[in-house]
């Protein structure tokens, strides 16, 4: 009787090893990470992307942002002008908003209007700009990503981003390896 | 906690957060925490109604004991005890 329970435990033992491995592997997976992948340029749509992940940045949450299209304009800084582009990358330049000040609404946009009344509100109510929602991003340690196949696309380079403390340049795989490991991931 | 003891709790910090929006009160907590020691009470003063939500789940999150809230005039005080 003693002999046949033994082998019982010992089976349990073998059975809760391979059980931890796999739990092991389930929390190495999702970490507690937030994996947010921007495309839109919009105002409104940048300033939630940084609400939401200062929001969980606060919480604790690991934070990793991948810029992407559109959203690159928001991480130029207007005071940068790189030499040497050329003729397209220049028209493009130009076209696009330079830096997170110039972005328009996607909606009520009004040739300017709309954004105006918004930021003059946001002040009026204590919102937090979106350029101090970056410096405190960057404080929180949250990561962003640069997509460099839309930053060749569009024509921009390197230096005429922002000075961000955890600004990175990277592909398609560094998104989805990170929003693979994250418990959230969203896309804007 | 019942109003009356959260009223004359002693807070060991009183955290200012009256002047931003969300998130700013949860950042101003976050950053302040740090400031005190487990198990001293620290107080958050704000203006922003989703705060009073979003306090409790964050100290649901991160391990701190959220005690509740005081309603003032123009704002809220929100009593927690860190982990």
């Amino acid at each position: 009787m003693e002999n046949s329970n033994e082998v019982t435990i010992e089976q349990l033992k073998k059975q809760l090893d391979v059980l931890q491995k796999k739990v092991g592997k389930l929390e190495k997976n999702r970490k507690d990470q937030l994996s947010m992948a921007v495309v839109s340029g919009d105002f409104d749509k940048i300033l939630a992307t940084m609400i939401i992940s200062l929001a969980a940045a606060a919480m604790d949450t690991q934070v990793k942002l991948f810029f992407s299209f559109w959203s690159l304009s928001a991480l130029r800084d207007p005071k940068k002008s790189p030499k040497g582009k050329d003729f397209i990358s220049k028209m493009f330049g130009m076209m696009l908003p330079k830096g997170k000040d110039k972005l328009s609404l996607s909606n009520m946009n009004m040739v300017g209007m709309g954004p105006m009344m918004i930021k003059m509100l946001m002040k009026k109510k204590n919102v937090l700009s979106l350029e101090e929602m970056f410096k405190q991003a960057g404080e929180l340690g949250i990561e962003i990503t640069v997509c460099e196949m839309s930053m060749d696309l569009m024509g921009f380079k390197k230096e005429e981003f922002i000075d961000y403390p955890h600004l990175r340049f990277a592909g398609a795989a560094t998104f989805v390896a990170d929003a693979g490991e994250s418990a959230i991931q969203l896309f804007v | 906690m019942t109003n009356e003891e959260l009223k004359n709790l002693k807070s060991n910090l009183v955290v200012d957060a009256r002047g931003t929006a969300c998130p700013g009160p949860l950042l101003a907590a976050k950053k302040a925490i740090g400031d005190i020691e487990s198990g001293e009470i620290m107080e958050i003063l704000s203006a922003d109604e989703g705060t009073k939500n979003d306090i409790p789940r964050w100290c649901d999150k991160v391990g701190h004991e959220y005690l509740g809230f005081v309603d003032e005039d123009s704002f809220s005080r929100l009593f927690l005890i860190k982990e």
